[in-house]
């Protein structure tokens, strides 16, 4: 029972790191980017690259990961996200659609269809029992990094002046604007870092997520779901909604195992039902 | 509805208008009537034209919700896949053995479905929107996945015997019969749909499209139009997975999949919404654009496909409707000028 609840939480937090790029994105801009998962996914073949081929460290493996999938979404926001952001929602969910069919053909093209694993270090392999509760070590590995990415994420968003900023450009772009922020830029060094994170979260969930190039289709609907759920606003309510998510989906699949997701979609569905804006959202009138 | 004096003038020739736009034009009927000789024309292709044939009837239901009523949906899959297994469940069981009753009855499950769920999509943005009506389509999916002992599971649902049609047409191994039944059906959904959008109901779903505040202030009923024309499109969607169904004698958990909603999507966006032919026009370029495709690389046509969505945004889909009007106009006009009707009334352009 703990068990499960442990990894439910380490599941949960890969989820939000996963996702919490996408909700910045989503409450910004008011930009549907169904694409997210094909960084989360570069950076997981980034570090099966690296540490399989070139026998780069693990733990160098995930910073550069991090690095390589921010130039990569920060080079795709400049050069092709920017003519998207003005269009309808139809052309935002059709392009970026048609970016993942793309990234998906292209993986299964340079690296095969089969899945890829990353080799783990052998300290981090295992598990250690605490208070009779089993814990794998990569899980708790796991949970202590996106533990401190969340708070170090909730430091700069509050209390550092380009936090600020941000918050007032999500608040209300246009005065914002008025104010003298420079929006396009804090969008674009946003969604590079939003894509970095992804990337970090590939490539540490390449071990429990499973990596293959349908990827970015698999999770897609994962991350929508901690988004729209958590509500774009802040991103307390992403964390808590992909918290739980993880243990929602690992205890469904635990205890009803052929109903598999049902579970999920079924909790999403009502939630956003009960409030279209989700759970967390505050009351904004826009 | 009582019109003042004054304005019966101005309403005479709004009614003049709708009517002369209602009317079939020389240009349909020239385009119903190739389809309808393609079944000579190309005896070889009939494999993949009733494909298309399905795909454009099913592209045809999420024009109706997105080119008329503005919804964005990705679960129309849902009604489809929905639909499908039932057409397949009630042949295989022997519930129902006449493929068309079997067909009009997979129709109404999936209208009824969509009813059942219209009340749930109709919430909210367009991103809660995307996530409920994907999410029914996956959860069906799921359900599918989980009772596998009704329906095959992963395998598929095999072993689906369908009668003769009418009692006297079998589906043949190459699909001439198959292909013929899909296009009668295309045909009579479409004629049905078209009768639909351009009745006044039709109009006043475009105004709510246009706007719904103004329109609900007009008086139309914005929330039971929107629920009455997903249900009609759910309605469509079921008939072309029965179809699909009833000409393969199979049916997989692949029809609930995400691909194939996100497939409709790029299939109407090549046709352009809102004037009915685009699913049509856009099922037939997909189609053969996929197995141009396929037959050069057969594994990563998907690749490219994802770069025809990405090109077709990148350019701008209102200028590729712009094009696309300016040419249609031209055939419209020559047309027009061919058969020598009656000058048509000048009015503005009802958009």
């Amino acid at each position: 029972m703990l068990t499960i609840l442990f990894d439910g939480v380490a599941y949960g937090m890969l989820l939000f790191v996963l996702a919490c790029g996408l909700s910045v994105t989503l409450g910004l801009m008011n930009f549907i980017n169904l694409a997210h998962g094909a960084f989360a996914m570069a950076g997981g073949y980034c570090t099966v690259i690296l540490v399989n081929r070139f026998g780069v460290p693990f733990a160098l493996g995930l910073p550069l990961a991090f690095l390589a999938t921010a130039l990569l979404g920060g080079l795709l926001e400049r050069t092709l996200y920017v003519h998207v952001y003005a269009r309808s929602h139809l052309d935002q969910v059709l392009f970026t659609i048609g970016l993942v069919f793309m990234s998906v053909a292209a993986i299964d093209y340079t690296m095969g269809s089969s899945q890829q694993f990353v080799q783990i270090p052998d300290a981090l392999q295992g598990q250690i029992n605490v208070l009779g509760i089993g814990m794998g070590k990569y899980r708790l590995l796991i949970i202590a990094v996106c533990g401190l990415l969340t708070i170090a994420l909730q430091l700069i968003l509050t209390k550092t002046r380009f936090g600020s900023r941000l918050r007032a450009a999500v608040d209300d772009q246009r005065v914002a604007r008025g104010l003298g922020i420079n929006v396009g830029a804090v969008f674009g060094l946003t969604f590079a870092f939003g894509s970095g994170l992804a990337g970090l979260g590939g490539a540490l969930g390449a071990e429990i997520l499973g990596l293959d190039p349908t990827f970015p289709l698999k999770y897609m609907i994962y991350f929508l779901i901690v988004v729209t759920v958590g509500g774009t606003s802040s991103i307390t309510g992403p964390f808590f909604a992909s918290i739980l998510l993880g243990i929602g989906d690992v205890a469904g699949k635990y205890y009803v195992p052929k109903l598999g997701a049902f579970v999920i979609y079924a909790i999403m569905i009502v939630v956003l039902i009960w409030r279209p804006q989700g759970l967390f959202a505050r009351a904004t009138a826009r | 509805m009582t019109t003042p004096p004054l304005t019966s003038a101005l309403a005479d020739q709004v009614s003049t208008y709708l009517k002369g736009r209602a009317r079939w034009s020389a240009l349909e009927i020239a385009f119903w009537i190739f389809a309808f000789s393609t079944i000579w024309l190309f005896p070889s292709k009939h494999l993949i034209l009733k494909d298309t044939a399905i795909l454009a009837l099913f592209a045809l239901s999420l024009d109706l919700i997105l080119g008329y009523a503005g919804i964005i949906s990705l679960g129309q899959a849902a009604f489809f896949g929905f639909a499908g297994y039932f057409a397949g469940l009630v042949a295989k069981y022997g519930l129902i053995t006449e493929p068309v009753v079997a067909l009009i009855a997979a129709g109404l499950v999936a209208a009824a479905l969509g009813f059942v769920t219209s009340f749930l999509v109709l919430r909210g943005s367009d991103l809660t929107r995307l996530m409920v009506t994907l999410g029914v389509s996956l959860m069906l999916g799921e359900v599918a996945n989980r009772y596998s002992n009704i329906t095959g599971g992963a395998d598929g649902l095999q072993g689906v015997d369908i009668e003769p049609i009418l009692g006297r047409f079998r589906f043949d191994l190459y699909g001439h019969n198959g292909y013929v039944y899909c296009l009668i059906v295309l045909f009579v959904c479409f004629v049905i749909a078209r009768r639909v959008v351009y009745s006044p109901f039709g109009l006043s779903l475009r105004s709510v499209k246009g706007n719904p505040l103004r329109a609900s202030a007009i008086g139309i009923p914005v929330r039971w139009r929107m629920v009455a024309i997903y249900t009609f499109s759910a309605g469509i969607a079921g008939i072309a997975g029965a179809l699909l169904t009833q000409t393969t004698a199979f049916c997989s958990l692949d029809v609930f999949s995400l691909d194939r909603s996100a497939d409709l999507l790029l299939v109407l966006i090549i046709g352009g919404t809102g004037y009915l032919y685009g699913g049509l026009i856009g099922a037939v370029i997909y189609k053969f654009l996929q197995d141009w495709i396929a037959n050069l690389t057969p594994q990563y046509w998907q690749f490219w496909i994802g770069l025809v969505l990405v090109t077709i945004v990148l350019i701008g889909r209102d200028r590729m409707q712009f094009w696309i009007e300016t040419i249609r106009s031209t055939v419209e006009n020559f047309g027009a000028r061919l058969v020598a009707r009656p000058a048509k009334l000048a009015a503005p352009d009802g958009k």
